[in-house]
């Protein structure tokens, strides 16, 4: 675990070299703030469509982040020939695919971090008040949920030849699961079978995303989600997320690395 | 400095290109498209496909949010609390169910992190109920059933009553989306109706109320629900009753002109001009014309002996302007 915490620490570092957190963390800024302008009938404390353009902006930042992070990584490392010498070390495959997952991740945490800070900042700043907890469940419910696209992206790198259809793939997945994934057994029940049991086969299948998006809680102020809920969407997620890693070690194992 | 005179060149070139150019395109009517609100110049007239999304989001945050999505069956209603008491309706028949009982165990995992109890903004939280649980929205809200005939006392405030519980200040809310609804298709009268009614009646902003609905009425100049609701502002919250009534009269003419010859006219907007005008007349000692006007009531209500009630109390001398029992609010047959 030694060998993939250091391989992590460097992907970390290789992240807030590049430029793609800083310009997005300025774009949603900066459209926030203009957004939060605006004049609407003289009433200064209107705070619900700021914070849901917000958490809009900070929920594509981080999708981006996380998806193009994972996918360079290891076609870069093969790319650049720095692969063999990691390889050639007494490192196992399957430390060094943990120790990308965990660097994207604990990034992807880091960057999720300021965003939240500064969404936090906003909203105390129309509406008064600071439900850090309620802050705290939705942070670490994104989080665990970038766990899971981190997952599945670094699988899709060993499994895509082109780092561009690992991306375009992922976020096509990502994001009809964001929004098809709560509704899939309403569609199920609407079909005939056997097209009915593969559609709700489908529903059981595929990591529910959309649990972790729990922005509209957050926009309308609702209460706590129970903590035990919580936790266990959290065990959910490290489920699939593990799932990932595991088939991505497997894969990367057999892989001949040219 | 060669390229640097290749570039001066080049700069001078460009701006002696727009001093040409931009004068002569300034007079074309195409260009001054370019001169409207950023929405209008980048989305032009197909902003108005958008419209009817930017007015449910102001439902859904009207319900914090809890709305039905294309999958979810809402049993082909499409009333929205927001709008029902904006029209003086009640609401009761609003309430979606649409999320049913849970269909299995991830539908009813995933009800904790979304929104998926029935509230409206400033609310207590009214839980989900399903049918045969023995709560029947409708009965605990009404009490009673609308068929029945009132005493004149107590006609009809419902609408009112009901959304006194909703709404507070957090229905602010709901406005940006309006204003955007509002951009994006100014023929939309409802949406200045539905703006106007929350930004007097639980904003207290009347003069924002006012510029939204002389807005739209720019765009829609023979709207009667707008001159009416226009008239209201005047007759409850600035008390001018010389306005007020050319308001409503101005919205009864339009009213007749456009639903004169409809199969299916307007009734209820007519019974809510002609109650709110009767009112007013009685109110300033003109009885004979009140009475005229609560004849029309009459004809389009729901409950006309509770109307020829009044009428006949009034005919009697038993009511006098300065003791105006009842209110201005219609009874609504959909109840």
């Amino acid at each position: 675990m030694k060998k993939s915490f250091a391989i992590a620490e460097v992907v970390v570092k290789e992240l807030f070299r590049r430029k793609d957190f800083y310009v997005l963390f300025i774009i949603t800024v900066v459209l926030s703030v203009l957004m939060a302008g605006v004049n609407v009938f003289n009433e200064p404390s209107v705070a619900r469509y700021v914070k849901e353009l917000c958490l809009l902006l900070i929920w594509v930042s981080s999708l981006v982040i996380a998806i193009t992070t994972a996918a360079r990584q290891l076609p870069v490392e093969k790319e650049q020939r720095t692969l063999f010498p990691l390889l050639a070390k007494p490192v196992r495959r399957s430390q060094v695919l943990i120790g990308k997952f965990l660097g994207c991740w604990l990034a992807c945490g880091g960057t999720l971090v300021c965003f939240y800070v500064f969404f936090g900042i906003l909203s105390m700043s129309r509406e008064g008040t600071w439900p850090v907890l309620n802050y705290f469940q939705a942070l670490l419910l994104h989080w665990v949920m970038l766990g899971i696209v981190t997952a599945f992206t670094i699988l899709g790198s060993v499994m895509f030849s082109a780092v561009s259809a690992n991306i375009t793939i992922t976020f096509a997945l990502v994001a009809g699961i964001l929004f098809l994934g709560r509704h899939l057994n309403k569609i199920a029940l609407q079909l005939g079978e056997p097209l009915q049991a593969v559609v709700y086969g489908i529903y059981y299948l595929i990591p529910h995303l959309e649990l972790f998006d729990v922005r509209d809680l957050i926009i309308h102020n609702w209460p706590l989600i129970p903590w035990g809920v919580w936790l266990g969407a959290l065990v959910y997620g490290a489920f699939f997320t593990a799932l990932f890693v595991w088939l991505g070690c497997v894969r990367f194992k057999k892989m001949l690395v040219h | 400095m060669k390229t640097a005179l290749i570039t001066v060149l080049l700069l001078v070139c460009c701006f002696g290109a727009g001093t040409m150019v931009e004068p002569r395109l300034g007079a074309l009517e195409l260009y001054r498209r370019h001169e409207g609100s950023p929405i209008k110049v980048l989305l032009g007239e197909s902003r108005r496909l958008f419209a009817g999304q930017s007015f449910a989001k102001a439902d859904a945050y009207f319900h914090s949010g809890m709305y039905p999505s294309i999958f979810d069956n809402t049993g082909g209603k499409k009333a929205s609390a927001m709008t029902d008491a904006a029209r003086g309706e009640k609401g009761g028949d609003h309430v979606e169910r649409f999320l049913g009982e849970p269909r299995d165990i991830i539908d009813r995992f995933s009800r904790s992190f979304f929104p998926s109890e029935h509230k409206h903004l400033g609310e207590e939280k009214h839980e989900e109920h399903f049918p045969g649980d023995g709560h029947d929205h409708q009965e605990h809200e009404h009490g009673h059933e609308h068929g029945e005939e009132h005493e004149h006392g107590e006609e009809h405030e419902h609408g009112e009553e009901h959304y006194e519980e909703a709404g507070g200040k957090d229905v602010r809310e709901i406005l940006p989306w309006l204003q955007l609804t509002a951009e994006l298709d100014p023929n939309r009268i409802e949406n200045y109706v539905v703006g106007s009614f929350w930004l007097r009646n639980k904003l207290g902003k009347v003069a924002e109320a006012e510029q939204f609905l002389r807005s739209g009425l720019k765009n829609n100049p023979n709207s009667y629900e707008m001159l009416f609701e226009l008239g209201r502002i005047h007759d409850e919250n600035k008390k001018d009753v010389t306005r007020a009534r050319n308001l409503f009269e101005a919205a009864l003419a339009r009213w007749r002109d456009q639903n004169s010859k409809k199969e299916e006219p307007d009734n209820f907007a007519l019974q809510q001009i002609a109650m709110h005008l009767a009112n007013l007349e009685i109110k300033e000692g003109n009885i004979q014309k009140g009475i005229a006007l609560l004849e029309i009531v009459k004809k389009v209500s729901p409950a006309p002996a509770a109307v020829q009630q009044r009428i006949d109390e009034l005919r009697a001398g038993k009511e006098t302007g300065s003791a105006v029992n009842g209110s201005a609010e219609p009874v609504r047959s959909a109840h």
